[in-house]
């Protein structure tokens, strides 16, 4: 299969044959914050890179370049994946949090677990859009601060304090470049997703 | 890690989609996993030959489109005309499919999954 098969990276690693159920998890978070650290620190992939091309006018409808002008925008996000097991695979998108984003949300991310909200303390009014963005499309989330070195060292209660943030919603440090930190903010949003379910369940 | 996609040749996006700009109806989740029912065959578009080679295991739609380096609007035009000729069988999501919230089964088994990283 000559030229095409040979511009396969070398590196790609297929899924196993009995992989039936995608999941997604979304990372949110300002520019620069730590996404694709994150997802690159649990990912069983190198993360890639991929986009959507939107109209401004609306959510719904699918436009290509050359019929729309102006009126088209890209988002680009990356994502990295997590094989659960022999059956279930996790996807982890980073995406930027900007506004332009948000009217992808439905098409790009309906059917999502939940989202991770990654802050960062020096630019914390970053955060604020994306929270209010989530609680609007109902997704549930957690909030990760990434601490960065030169970051002053606010205590989680003064940064919910400042996110306005709800008592039910978990807020957690963590070190994006870190494994077992990473793997830990997605353990306390499934956790927290658990939970959420099991109260539903309860009560219907 | 790879540069964006660059969609700044709207030419190659109207060859490869064969001038659709809209994918209606589309089914195709961003993880539903594409299989291939067949090997690629002379003549067929060399974005259709990528896809079924891709997918000769499970492969998700985004991955496609990361690795086809196009915007995930066309992968999904791209996978409806081999869905349509029986080239593809998709394994959507179960979770996206129902409205609802997830079950608390189904974040049992995803948390049992994290935890053995
Ligand atoms: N000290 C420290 N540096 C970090 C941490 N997480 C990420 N960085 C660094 O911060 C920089 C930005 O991280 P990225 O993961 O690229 O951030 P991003 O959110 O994907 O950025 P954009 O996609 O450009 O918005 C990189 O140089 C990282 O190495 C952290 O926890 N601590
Ligand atoms: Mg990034």
């Amino acid at each position: 299969m000559g030229s095409a098969t040979s511009e396969l990276p070398s590196s790609r690693t297929p899924l196993r044959d009995t992989a039936e159920n995608g999941l997604k998890i979304v990372v949110v978070g300002g520019f620069g914050v730590g996404k694709t650290t994150l997802v690159r620190s649990v990912s069983e992939i190198r993360p890639l890179n991929t986009e959507e091309v939107m109209t401004q006018a609306g959510a719904g409808v699918d436009k290509m370049p050359e019929s729309s002008g102006k009126n088209t925008t890209t988002v680009a996000f990356d994502f990295g994946r997590i094989s659960l097991n022999d059956r279930l695979v996790l996807y982890l998108f980073g995406a930027p949090g900007q506004k332009r984003f948000w009217f992808l949300w439905d098409r790009l991310f309906a059917g999502t677990l939940g989202a991770v909200v990654l802050v960062d303390t020096r630019r914390m009014d970053e955060s604020w859009y994306a929270i209010d963005r989530l609680e609007h499309h109902g997704t549930p989330f957690v909030v990760a601060v990434n601490r960065f070195d030169d970051a002053a060292r606010h205590s989680l209660e003064d940064i919910r304090t400042a996110l306005a943030l709800p008592d039910h919603v978990p807020l957690i440090d963590c070190d994006a470049r870190v494994r077992s930190s990473g793997k830990d903010v997605l353990i306390t949003l499934v956790d927290h997703l658990h939970h959420l379910a099991r109260e539903r369940e309860l009560t219907a | 890690m790879r540069r964006p996609v660059d969609v700044g040749d709207p030419d190659r996006l109207y060859t490869v989609t064969g001038g659709r700009s809209r994918s209606d109806g589309s089914s195709f989740d961003l993880v539903t996993l594409i299989v291939a029912e067949c090997e690629p065959a002379v003549g067929q578009q060399s974005e259709h030959r990528r896809i079924l080679e891709l997918c000769r295991h499970p492969t998700a739609v985004v991955e496609l489109a990361a690795e086809l380096s196009l915007p995930i609007t066309v992968v999904r035009i791209l996978l409806e005309d081999l869905l349509a000729t029986g080239r593809i069988t998709p394994r959507h999501p179960r979770v996206a499919a129902a409205a609802a919230l997830p079950d608390s089964a189904l974040l049992t088994e995803v948390l049992h999954g994290l935890r053995n990283l």
